[in-house]
């Protein structure tokens, strides 16, 4: 189980990586899309990534869901372990 | 139709030679090699195992992150075209970008991204395949790049002609400014195959070179000793805009296109037609379209990938559409064969020949073929030669029977 914090910096890495999002950028509040300019086939390559890391599967349904970089901390939270 | 004539006012390149025009012309004109030998364990089973690698690989060229969206033969299409672009000051001039237009063409397309995403949908199943595969591996890829990074809305096309893709490029630029669909023409073509399966594809035709123990020496065209081409990797951009217009704007002027054609040989797939009948067509027709006599004419940068058929065909189809007056230069013989970019990084070379006044040597020209043709030709060899020169032809031929030709002229 990867504590909040844990996911938040995961998730920072994956974004630095995939989308080239700054890490101290991605916090919660953001928006994929309106705010780190990360777009639909990035969403879907960021999706792969967490299933690699955390081992937390998206749904295409649920990923059409995950708004803001705090709704994907709060799905990792969820569906973990 | 436009009156006007067209002119080349940006180059840009990246090549076995060098990362821009510059470094390639260059390295060129100092008769420096592209050419090494692959060392990968994958090699060791094949016959050809040379290849003309990139001298300046294209993710140090572009921002990490966009350069992981995109295949290598868009990388460097992106490389070359932003050069030629920022060198035309065109982005500066007010155009519109509903009157900018892209023509890129590619020999192959986003064969390492096809045959690489193979390969995770075997070891990992279809879940893992890249979302980008798809706008990655498709041949408009690069003119689609291209087209996004320069913010052309006017058109974006991408011809597909095999070895004479980037010259069909340039073709079809002509055509745009003078049809007036578009006032200023990003045109180029770009490739980068290098990977087992094309190699072992050209090896099956025996279309490569074995001379693996001499990488500098394997690609000789014309010569006695030539045994096939030597892959190469890179790509070339030009920009055009009508004469007039670009005068106007203080624009730099390399060169003009004064004229280009293409034709078929309605021969064979693959084999060239042996005298070259279809090719002297297209460089007949070119002149005629420049409005210039054979006599005009200087220099040829042939087609001459190295192969036994191919040059001798390409001689005999100078010889009969020009004479033996012009100076020939096969630059192959240096960058390796660049495939679909391979028309338009030689537009470049013709281009600076005729703004240089001067002729690059063909490498490795050792022992000329006893073909009449080659024979009777002046090929220029050992050192770049000056010369007088107010127009030159650039040759592309591809599989399919694809001829292109393309005339330029000086400013």
């Amino acid at each position: 189980m990867s504590s909040t914090q844990e996911i938040q910096s995961g998730l920072a890495e994956i974004l630095e990586e995939v989308a080239g999002v700054t890490p101290a950028d991605a916090t919660p509040e953001k928006s994929f899309t309106e705010d780190l300019d990360v777009d639909s086939l990035s969403m879907v390559e960021i999706a792969t990534a967490v299933e690699d890391k955390f081992g937390v599967a998206i749904p295409d349904d649920e990923l059409g869901n995950i708004k803001t970089v705090g709704d994907a901390i709060s799905y990792i939270e969820k569906n973990q372990g | 139709m436009s009156t006007s004539d067209v002119v080349v006012t940006g180059l840009g390149a990246t090549t076995p030679l060098g990362g821009d025009v510059p470094t390639t012309w260059d390295a060129l004109l100092a008769g420096r090699s592209g050419v090494s030998r692959i060392t990968d364990d994958w090699i060791k089973e094949y016959p050809a195992q040379l290849v003309a690698r990139l001298a300046t690989e294209p993710s140090e060229q572009l921002d990490r992150v966009r350069a992981r969206r995109l295949d290598r033969s868009q990388q460097v299409a992106v490389v070359a075209a932003e050069q030629a672009w920022a060198e035309s000051g065109a982005a500066d001039s007010g155009v519109a970008p509903e009157r900018i237009a892209v023509v890129f063409g590619t020999g192959i397309g986003g064969a390492l991204t096809l045959l690489g995403q193979d390969d995770v949908l075997e070891e990992k199943g279809p879940k893992r395949v890249s979302p980008f595969t798809i706008p990655m591996l498709m041949p408009n890829g690069p003119a689609a790049a291209v087209g996004l990074s320069i913010g052309a809305k006017g058109g974006v096309h991408a011809p597909v002609s095999a070895c004479a893709s980037g010259a069909e490029a340039i073709r079809w630029g002509l055509d745009l400014l003078r049809f007036d669909r578009a006032d200023v023409v990003l045109v180029g073509g770009t490739e980068a195959c290098v990977h087992p399966l094309p190699m072992a594809g050209f090896a099956a035709m025996r279309a490569m070179s074995t001379r693996n123990d001499e990488p500098e020496r394997a690609s000789r065209p014309f010569d006695k000793g030539r045994d096939g081409f030597v892959l190469g990797e890179g790509a070339a951009a030009l920009v055009l805009e009508r004469g007039d217009s670009a005068r106007a704007r203080g624009a730099r002027i390399h060169a003009r296109l004064a004229g280009a054609a293409g034709t078929a040989d309605g021969y064979d797939l693959v084999a060239p037609h042996p005298e070259g009948e279809g090719a002297a067509r297209a460089i007949t027709a070119a002149l005629r379209d420049a409005d210039l006599t054979p006599a005009d004419v200087g220099h040829v940068n042939a087609h001459a990938t190295s192969t036994p058929v191919g040059d001798t065909a390409e001689a005999a189809a100078i010889r009969s559409s020009l004479g033996d007056h012009v100076l020939v230069s096969a630059t192959k013989s240096q960058t390796g064969h660049l495939l679909g970019a391979a028309g338009a990084l030689e537009a470049v070379f013709t281009v600076l020949a005729l703004r240089e006044q001067v002729v690059p040597a063909t490498a490795n020209l050792d022992d000329p073929d006893d073909d009449a043709n080659v024979q009777a030709l002046d090929i220029v060899r050992g050192e770049p030669r000056r010369a007088t020169l107010t127009a030159a032809v650039n040759d592309s031929f591809g599989f399919g029977g694809h001829n292109m030709a393309l005339v330029f002229t000086t400013a």
